[in-house]
């Protein structure tokens, strides 16, 4: 069991900055996200695009939003659990038990749910059949390499994921790469690569296919694949991969009893507080009258819910208003030495 | 205004009237349209508004700009008519343009 003061759902931006705020003023956190990594939809959409309207910031990076941000919550040392997303969210007493995925547990006092707009899943193929493959011989993801050894695999999709991996694989595997279109999102070296494998025969490539069923008893057998025109091909082998990006989905949080209103949690604005006493919710996932999808307006949101996280960690304590410039408390939780 | 009709997957029609500049994302989002989901906003980043435009519309849309394709890649049973709704503005040249929603968005 995590004992701790809050419990954040979400290291997106909003999250982060939320932590830095209750590290401020004396609380403490931990931040559990779904993703591997830290910096939500900053990360995992636009690593590498330029946002312009962080104040004071002319001009970053997803990438360096969030390791900015990380830099600023350093002194706090927070603990993350990443790969792991909340599931069930139960009122014990005055605090709150809080499991997830992976089987942890948590007991804090207060949740702040900054969750974007719900936890990142792989898209999925549209066609019924795969379901009943999925997580055996078709896979969204690669846990281990090594299954792959020998065998015959058709990855579909056109971005790097899929590019990557087809050019891995075609060490060990025989790969069909399948995609919808000439063109590829993936990296301009990662294409010209894979042409280069299939104009050598080490990677077959088919363009402007789509999928159009799996076949097989208990393990794949084959794929049949759809030409733009409509001619049918159909491809022996033994794993099928979708690499589709990732869909945003709420998923439990839809379980909890909050007021969800078109996808977003309705909140106050007086310290984003939902329907339930001890929820807050922050970021791209709360609503309310004026509500803009902007970092910044996260940053104000996770400000104010720390405050309003206060008292519920400590109810016989009153929260004194202080600036980070003057105040010595805030200053040496902080760290910084005088 | 420009007449705008969505089609949703069980066959059901919705005309709405969408303010010129706005685009055909936001006019399913404002008149409560079920099946576009727009979970980025509008910044291209999730396909998540995938719409399937009448062949007839199709040239006289604006050109995909780089990344919708890369984007589309990702939607919900891609074909060579598929667009994003946000980047679809609203324009007097548009005004009956008609969009059939995908089943799914993801």
């Amino acid at each position: 069991m995590n004992k701790t003061d809050v419990l954040i759902i979400g290291a997106g931006p909003t999250g982060l900055f939320c932590a830095h705020q209750l590290g401020i003023i004396g609380l403490n956190c931990e931040i559990v996200d779904n993703l591997d990594k830290t910096g939500g939809q900053c990360i995992e959409l636009y690593p590498d695009k330029p946002i312009y309207d962080i104040p004071a910031v002319p001009e970053c990076t997803g990438e360096e939003l969030t390791n900015n941000l990380l830099k600023q919550i350093k002194p706090f040392n927070i603990k993350f659990h990443l790969n792991e997303r909340v599931e069930e969210l139960k009122k014990n007493q005055n605090r709150w038990n809080v499991k997830t995925s992976g089987g942890l547990e948590f007991d804090v006092a207060a949740i702040v749910i900054a969750g974007g707009v719900g936890s990142f899943e792989p898209r999925k193929f549209s066609v019924k059949e795969c379901e009943k493959f999925e997580g055996k011989s078709l896979l969204y993801s690669i846990k281990d390499k090594s299954i792959f050894k020998d065998k015959t695999i058709s990855i579909f999709g056109g971005g790097d994921s899929a590019l990557d991996w087809a050019i891995e694989l075609s060490n060990t595997s025989n790969v069909n790469l399948i995609h919808r279109r000439d063109g590829f999102s993936g990296a301009e070296a990662s294409v010209q690569k894979v042409k280069e494998l299939n104009d050598k025969g080490e990677i077959n490539l088919f363009t402007k296919y789509q999928i159009d069923s799996v076949n097989g008893d208990k393990n794949i057998e084959s794929v049949k694949i759809k030409h733009d025109e409509g001619e049918i091909k159909e491809i022996k082998c033994d794993y099928v991969l979708g690499f589709f990006g990732l869909i945003m989905q709420l998923g439990p949080i839809l379980d909890w009893g909050l007021n969800i209103n078109k996808k977003n949690i309705e909140v106050n604005t007086e310290n984003f507080e939902t329907n339930i006493n001890g929820i807050f919710a922050i970021g791209d996932i709360c609503s309310y009258p004026g509500k803009l999808k902007l970092i910044l307006s996260g940053f104000h949101e996770g400000a104010l819910a720390a405050r309003g996280c206060f008292k519920y960690v400590k109810p016989d304590e009153k929260l004194r208003f202080e600036f980070t410039t003057t105040s010595k408390a805030a200053q040496e939780r902080l760290g910084i030495k005088k | 205004m420009a007449k705008i009709t969505y089609r949703t997957h069980d066959n059901k029609t919705h005309t709405v009237d969408v303010q010129k500049g706005l685009t055909v994302m936001e006019g399913a989002i404002q008149n409560d349209i079920p099946g576009i989901d727009a979970d980025c906003g509008g910044g291209m980043a999730c396909a998540t508004c995938h719409v399937y435009v009448k062949e007839e519309w199709l040239d006289k849309l604006p050109t995909k700009e780089d990344g919708e394709e890369d984007m589309l890649d990702m939607a919900f049973e891609p074909k060579s008519n598929s667009r994003l709704s946000c980047q679809l503005i609203v324009s007097d040249e548009l005004d009956g343009l008609e969009v059939n929603i995908p089943s799914k968005q993801g």
